[in-house]
């Protein structure tokens, strides 16, 4: 192959948009069964109570109910990510308001939610945990009472009452490095908690057939977490369970671990009839996942030329009622608390802990939002200080291609400069930025600019693909990943139409269920370009090392002769004439000589390990992980000073995706990571009072629509090809998300002088911080800037 | 979603005269998914925020999470599945699947009728700024709504008024 093949680097229409656009793509909830019955749930009321008794006598006798349980009909079998905590309904205890205490299956799904509703619980209630200080206080109260004995796999080290995780990262001697710093800056960082807001509420339909075998459908990133939690749940071999995927209507993480699937199966095991279980916006809201709140303090210091040297940063992550994805969460998030940036001392510590609030789980950008929030504002403050343009900080402190990652790895691709260097340069960054709160305004709009950097990762765990070449020499594809609407089965039937130089219309995409799909971890970790897009190359490579002994034996030379030609044909190199195509190869495998032709790659992420010689690396949850992906965002807003609010006036976000395979799809994510990240920066905060959710619907929940957001939101594709991923091809899918909220935060520090802390910077946070400023009030933030005016200085 | 206590209703869907049962409290969205079998309209929020059963009644755009069943009885409804001849649809679903503006496509659907239905009464091709307003009530979590803006602006080019035709290749 010379160049690149023809597939690659395209951007070519995704298939599924035809069904989608006409309304005949098909969800979860679109799904029936012959027979199916429908379910509703009850939620708890409080976020902390002991379940003193359940009568449910007046649900069962409404005509059509065919099944109530509560958890004393289910078998005490405890499944989760790494603890094993969790239960389809409370067990003995509630943990959270709208935690499901008990179950209905009915004929029709307003008869089964008028039997929830007459269902009724006695309750007593008991002194909730509804902060992280109350959860680490002297004498906190267990949120989990039972937590030494739970099974944890592994075992993390969990030193205090409540602590679901306690993890370090640490490099060099931070605190003998505080001395060769000039500037040293310190905050504290507050960020909220984020609902996924997946437009598709969380549905499983499951089904037992008459041997005992089960069949799931479900929305879900992943058939096989599905897959192993269920047979832990319901006591079966995982032979016996087959997990189907209907089209999924967005996940962001929160559809990553297992959510109602195995209450939906014990609800048909125990009816014997199919359940179809879709929660309602408020259950979902209530019930499902959530952004990591979390509290991070960091100091970072530098020399006076820019260098810098140190860094210490503690993190504490809110992991509500149960642990979830918590421990990989803070791993995660400790992972890039270094950043993108030589720093030679580092001391990166975190806990994750149990509050009676909402599970927190994976949430696109896994851990990485919070903390860079926090750094990537804290470099800002850093550049402010030291008189330095943000940029140039930055860049003379990225790292490089042979650089090195915090614990040792060496960076293999790295296009961190670039992005940095388009994204100002598309921004006109010299001749807007640094207006230091200090004019620019008009009517009492202020205008700032504001930039940031940061890194990901795309590779880790496990995963596999088959490619079966077909009997007319067209190709079916195999991937057990999930496409939760981001486009991953286009994009690996891009790579798999590249590896075999054929046109895309001969790949075809086979559904992904763990009945015939291959292994694949989870649609996660922005992994699957990078992961399953490397076992599809190794797929199709088996394939035309099998073409090509098919074509040496017909034209009886070496296989060493024969060349595979874009088009699906195998020719005798220097031959032109000399050819034959797929088609007639793969007849001759199906019928008279070898057998069909079918190639499989697997492998799990085989990146360079840690140097535990030269980091300190305490309760770390991931065997390894790594292949880093880079980005820059520079954002320009304007802060209404009579409002408060904020507006994003233009943005320019530059990725670094080693290769886009499909340069349309890449844009797709960056400009949609990024105004999810907006969200996040401007307005998005699930809210509690005493435990109870006060904006669990979308009227009180806002995310942006179409009119809240410019159309003026550039994505920048830079490629700098990683030497292991297809084609060259990195990962994407939650990067665009984790620069936006720095970025804007910068830039609002820019317009008004002001550095806001505290996420989302809602009008109300930038009028008290503007009010504080003005009257010299108790405790204005810090400007960034010593030497410079500041408004109200 | 009938229960007890359901009555028929007589509504005309995609052109198809239908009696359909509706139980106590049931919506068009009910009714439309369970008794007609079209689940193209999506049921996002149910209640009326992100769009995503969108549907044209008596020609207008309206949420069908909203509406009683029961005040639907003679009336019009198109849905998305209704859209199949429509020139304005068959434009925007081009343009919409060549701009990237599909990911998870769950909001696409109201977002086709919407803007259908935005096409179908407008005199000439709306602006991307007309587009962003019709747009304000259908909540898209995936795109960013760019490319959704950037693809409608052009299907209205070649489907509406004066100007249909005058991009189409």
């Amino acid at each position: 192959m010379t160049g690149l093949p023809d597939a690659i680097g395209k951007r070519l229409p995704r298939r599924d948009a035809a069904d989608k656009l006409a309304g005949a793509a098909r969800y979860t909830d679109d799904l029936t069964r012959p027979g199916m019955l429908h379910a509703a749930i009850v939620g708890s009321p409080y976020p902390s109570a002991r379940i003193l008794a359940i009568d449910t006598a007046a649900a069962r006798a409404l005509p059509g109910v065919k099944t109530v349980l509560t958890s004393a009909d289910l078998p005490d079998r405890r499944w989760g990510l790494f603890v094993y905590d969790e239960t389809p309904l409370a067990a003995g205890v509630v943990r959270y308001v709208g935690e499901p205490v008990a179950a209905v299956a009915a004929t029709d799904l307003a008869t089964a939610r008028a039997a929830a509703a007459l269902i009724e619980v006695d309750y007593e209630e008991l002194a909730p945990v509804l902060s992280i200080e109350e959860a680490l206080k002297d004498g906190a109260i267990p949120v989990h009472p039972e937590f030494d004995g739970y099974e944890k796999r592994p075992d993390l080290g969990f030193e205090r009452v409540n602590e679901i995780a306690r993890q370090e990262f640490s490099e060099g001697d931070v605190e003998a490095a505080w001395g060769d710093c000039d500037v040293i800056v310190e905050g504290v960082y507050e960020v909220p908690s984020q609902s996924h807001v997946y437009l598709e509420p969380v549905s499983a339909i499951a089904e037992f057939d008459r041997a005992g075998k089960l069949t799931v459908w479900s929305a879900n990133q992943s058939v096989y977490k599905v897959q192993a939690t269920l047979a832990r749940a319901l006591d079966l071999p995982m032979a016996r369970i087959r997990v189907a995927t209907p089209a999924i209507g967005g996940a962001f993480g929160g559809k990553s671990g297992v959510t109602v699937q195995p209450l939906v199966a014990h609800l048909a095991r125990a009816a014997g009839r199919p359940v179809r279980l879709t929660l309602t916006r408020e259950e979902d809201f209530m019930a499902m996942r959530r952004r990591h709140p979390a509290t991070v303090r960091v100091r970072t210091g530098a020399k006076a030329d820019g260098t810098l040297i140190a860094r210490d940063l503690e993190i504490v992550y809110d992991g509500g009622a149960y642990a979830e994805d918590s421990p990989a969460v803070l791993g995660f998030g400790l992972l890039m608390a270094r950043g993108p940036y030589t720093i030679p001392h580092c001391r990166l510590r975190g806990r994750a802990v149990y509050t009676n609030r909402l599970r927190a789980a994976g949430f696109r950008g896994y851990g990485n939002p919070q903390v860079t929030f926090a750094t990537e504002s804290q470099i800002d403050e850093l550049a402010g200080r030291l008189g330095i343009d943000p940029v140039e900080l930055r860049l003379k402190n990225a790292v490089e291609t042979g650089g090195r990652w915090i614990g040792g790895q060496t960076i293999t691709s790295c296009g961190l400069k670039q992005c940095l260097t388009q994204a100002r340069d598309a921004a006109g960054w010299t001749g807007k930025q640094r207006k230091s709160g200090a004019g620019a305004e008009a009517n009492g709009k202020r205008r700032g600019i504001g930039v940031s950097a940061f890194a990901h990762i795309c590779g880790l765990l496990g995963t596999s693909a088959t490619v079966r070449l077909l009997e007319d020499g067209t190709v079916t594809l195999a991937t057990g990943a999930v496409d939760l609407g981001q486009g991953a089965e286009a994009v690996l039937a891009q790579i798999c139409a590249g590896a075999l130089e054929l046109d895309i219309g001969r790949i075809n995409s086979a559904p992904v269920d763990s009945d015939a799909a291959p292994y694949n971890w989870s649609t996660g970790g922005s992994r699957v370009t990078y992961m399953a897009g490397r076992a599809v190359v190794q797929a199709a490579e088996a394939v035309r090392a099998q073409i090509a002994r098919h074509a040496a034996e017909l034209f009886e030379c070496a296989p060493a002769d024969i060349e595979i030609r874009p088009g699906g044909r195998a020719g005798i190199v220097g031959v032109p004439e000399k050819e034959i195509g797929f088609g007639e190869i793969s007849l001759r495998a199906h019928y008279q000589s070898g057998g069909p032709i079918i190639g499989s790659g697997a492998l799990v992420y085989d990146g360079q390990a840690f140097d535990t010689k030269e980091a300190i690396i305490r309760n770390y949850p991931f065997a390894n992980i790594g292949t880093y992906v880079f980005g820059a965002h520079v954002v320009e807003v304007e802060v209404d000073t009579v409002t408060g609010k904020v507006e994003i006036v233009r943005a320019w976000m530059a990725h670094d995706v080693g290769r886009a395979i499909n340069p349309t799809e890449v844009e797709g994510q960056i400009q949609g990571g990024f105004v999810q990240g907006a969200g996040y920066a401007l307005l998005e905060e699930l809210l509690w009072e005493d435990g109870q959710p006060i904006n669990p619907s979308m009227m009180d929940y806002k995310v942006f629509g179409a009119l809240d957001l410019p159309l003026d939101i550039h994505p920048i594709i830079v490629e700098d090809p990683e030497p292991s991923g297809p084609f060259g091809a990195k990962g994407i899918g939650e990067p665009p998300l984790v620069g936006a909220a720095p970025a804007i935060a910068n830039a609002v520090a820019d317009a008004t002088g002001l550095r806001l802390r505290t996420l989302p910077m809602t009008p109300e946070r930038v009028l008290d911080a503007l009010d504080a400023a003005a009257i010299g009030g108790p405790e204005p933030p810090a400007p960034d800037r010593d030497p410079e005016p500041t408004p109200g200085a | 979603m009938t229960g007890a206590g359901a009555v028929p209703v007589d509504i005309t869907a995609n052109g198809e005269p239908l009696t359909l049962l509706a139980g106590p409290g049931a919506t068009l969205l009910d009714l439309l998914r369970d008794g007609a079998q079209m689940t193209g309209s999506k049921q996002g929020c149910n209640s009326g925020v992100c769009g995503a059963c969108t549907v044209l009644v008596d020609g207008k755009t309206a949420r069908a999470c909203l509406m009683l069943a029961a005040d639907c009885a003679g009336r019009s409804v198109v849905t998305v599945e209704g859209l199949d001849d429509d020139p304005h649809a068959a434009a925007l679903r081009e343009e919409m699947a060549a701009a990237g503006a599909v990911q998870c496509g769950y909001c696409t659907p109201g977002i086709a009728v919407a803007l259908t239905g935005l096409f179908r009464d407008a005199a000439a091709a709306p602006d991307a700024e007309t587009i962003r307003h019709w747009l304000g009530g259908n909540i898209c979590r995936c795109t960013g709504y760019v490319a959704i803006v950037e693809a409608a602006v052009r299907a209205g080019q070649r489907s509406v008024g004066a100007d249909a035709g005058a991009q189409t290749p």
